[in-house]
């Protein structure tokens, strides 16, 4: 009887273990098998035609990248710049002690919230209407936090003796922290942020409201222009085309592009992380 | 470069550091400001206790628009709470399974694949709602259509699970090893030592855990927008179309025109999501800061 019991109880727990690896695989195997064939050249280097039915996603691609480069180009300064604040410059203060609770607060935030305070803050207030660079901006804000705390830690990392070094020279805090911190710690800031746009590509509430459409006739030529991306995309072709089962494959090659980007730039950040280890 | 420039340089960017820290605050102070002062316009227009009680969210009737956040507020929860339903024991026993019993090898595969479940985009899970879970339920339950609240469910928790489990993960794993030294020296065994003894130290831990993934679950758009249908009536069940208060705005605020009741009430529900997150989290941290002083 105890024998049973314990049997039970060890096939719970590596029941489980083992759905959620299932999740996992399903959904792979789910997109990946009938996603695949849809994949050709033409998919990923053509304009979408005939209303969609037909032709690949290209605008979409750009547009991702585009919008994520700007997520970036925003969010990377910004956010190293308030880490090294935390982790160099304040101690423990009220101020400090305020700006971390602000950092958790913002990451719980839900997206589509971050796309409402997008559409009032840079669409309507400050005038930049649905346009790239209100939605950069927007994924950015969303961005930041994570940012943050991931190059917090990584200049946690570095080690004291290294900062009072640089001092001992001669060097001023800033200089200690451009020269010597910086570098030491970029490998590690450099894993935060590519893990960090690899979820900032995939996200579509955020910019829903702030600059993404579902169908441009070119490129954006500018960052004040509409543009295409990846995820949305994928919604408009699985639940607002009018021939929704018509363009189930497209839908299929479009989710499958769409996570293989998210999961290579976590693959790149993944290896990064393993060779700093071995460096280690 | 002389001593002074240098120090002037210095001095500069220590500024703009502590800029950069402060316009954190100012970032949440502007949602907040911003949800607070769109929720007051609405509430000029339609009265807070109408919002609270009406059982109706009907906005598009022109003569006597209603803006009830229950139906919305009840949806979101269902799917929610069914979400939790499944992740919560799935979660938990895989944690303990991938910190008690796992060898280390084993979580080196484990763990990357947990990584990959979080990385998926929520979109592409709503997309899998469509083709498998929404087909699957309803052939399961012998009914027209599976976009419903638990499709939501379904999609929600796996969402939410990378959370549990990472979360609930490190929790267990902080548990101090004489805890289960004593345990084994008193003559209890591997499951009795977990199930009485690893388990409860842990609470605080997967406490924080299961609200860090309900507050995932509460604030997901995408998943819910694509799988549960949106059908604003009172939501009755698991296997009823619900329209929960993320997709509601997803969907309602690209048709809007500005500045009007309509407009409005989607901020005042957007602060209504805001302040459940909050407190949510709220819980999740207090929880996390107990283990904290535990340790």
């Amino acid at each position: 009887m105890k024998k049973f019991i314990n049997y039970l109880n060890w096939s719970m727990l590596a029941g489980s273990t083992i759905i959620v690896c299932l999740f996992l695989i399903v959904i792979l195997i789910e997109l990946f098998s009938k996603g695949l064939p849809a994949i050709t050249i033409d998919f990923i280097f053509k304009y979408p035609s005939e209303g969609m039915t037909k032709g690949g996603i290209f605008p979409a691609i750009i547009g991702t990248v585009l919008v994520t480069l700007l997520t970036t180009a925003f969010a990377v300064p910004f956010g190293i710049a308030c880490a090294i604040y935390l982790g160099e410059y304040a101690g423990n203060s009220r101020t400090t002690r305020l700006i971390r609770a602000a950092i958790r607060n913002l990451s719980g935030i839900p997206s589509i919230i971050y796309g409402l305070f997008g559409l009032a803050l840079f669409v309507q207030a400050m005038r930049l209407g649905t346009s790239l660079f209100s939605a950069g901006l927007t994924l950015g804000l969303l961005s930041l936090p994570y940012i943050i705390t991931t190059t917090e830690e990584s200049l946690k990392r570095v080690p004291t003796t290294t900062r009072e070094a640089a001092l001992a020279v001669g060097a001023t805090q800033f200089e200690m922290i451009k020269d010597v911190v910086l570098p030491v710690a970029l490998p590690d800031i450099l894993t935060g942020i590519v893990l960090t746009l690899s979820r900032a590509a995939g996200e579509t509430a955020p910019i829903l409201f702030t600059g993404v459409t579902f169908y441009t006739s070119g490129l954006p030529g500018s960052v004040t222009q509409e543009f295409m991306a990846l995820p949305y995309h994928l919604y408009i072709l699985s639940t607002q085309h009018q021939s929704v089962e018509q363009v189930r494959p497209l839908a299929y090659g479009t989710a499958v592009v769409l996570i293989s980007v998210v999961f290579i730039l976590n693959l790149v950040a993944f290896y990064m992380r393993y060779k700093r280890r071995r460096y280690d | 470069m002389d001593f002074h420039q240098r120090q002037k340089t210095d001095n500069i960017f220590r500024k703009i550091f502590k800029i950069a820290g402060l316009l954190i605050i100012g970032i949440l102070g502007g949602i907040f400001l911003m949800l607070m002062y769109n929720s007051i316009a609405f509430f000029l227009h339609f009265k807070p206790a109408d919002f609270l009680t009406d059982t109706q969210w009907n906005p598009g009737n022109t003569s006597h628009a209603e803006f009830g956040i229950l139906p919305l507020l009840v949806s979101t929860c269902l799917v929610t709470a069914g979400a939790m339903i499944l992740a919560i024991p799935l979660g938990i026993c895989t944690a303990a399974f991938l910190s008690e019993f796992a060898s280390k090898r084993l979580q080196t595969i484990l763990k990357p694949i947990i990584e990959m479940l979080a990385a998926i985009p929520s979109v592409a899970i709503g997309f899998l709602g469509i083709v498998i879970v929404g087909p699957g339920i309803a052939k399961l339950f012998g009914i027209q259509s599976g976009l419903n609240a638990l499709n939501g469910s379904v999609l929600l928790a796996i969402m939410s699970l990378p959370t549990i489990i990472t979360v609930a993960e490190d929790a267990i794993h902080a548990v101090p090893l004489s805890y289960r030294e004593g345990s084994y020296a008193l003559g209890a065994n591997r499951w009795a030592t977990l199930f009485k003894i690893t388990l409860p130290a842990a609470l605080p831990g997967l406490i924080a855990a299961i609200m860090l993934g309900m507050g995932r679950a509460l604030g997901e758009t995408m998943t819910v927008l694509m799988a549960t249908g949106n059908v604003a009536a009172f939501p009755k069940g698991f296997l009823n179309s619900v329209k929960t208060i993320t997709a509601t705005i997803a969907i309602e605020m690209g048709e809007v025109p500005y500045q009007t009741t309509h407009y409005f009430a989607l901020f005042a529900i957007a602060a209504v999501l805001f302040i459940i997150t909050l407190a949510v989290n709220l819980l999740g941290e207090s929880a996390i800061n107990k283990v904290r002083k535990f340790q």
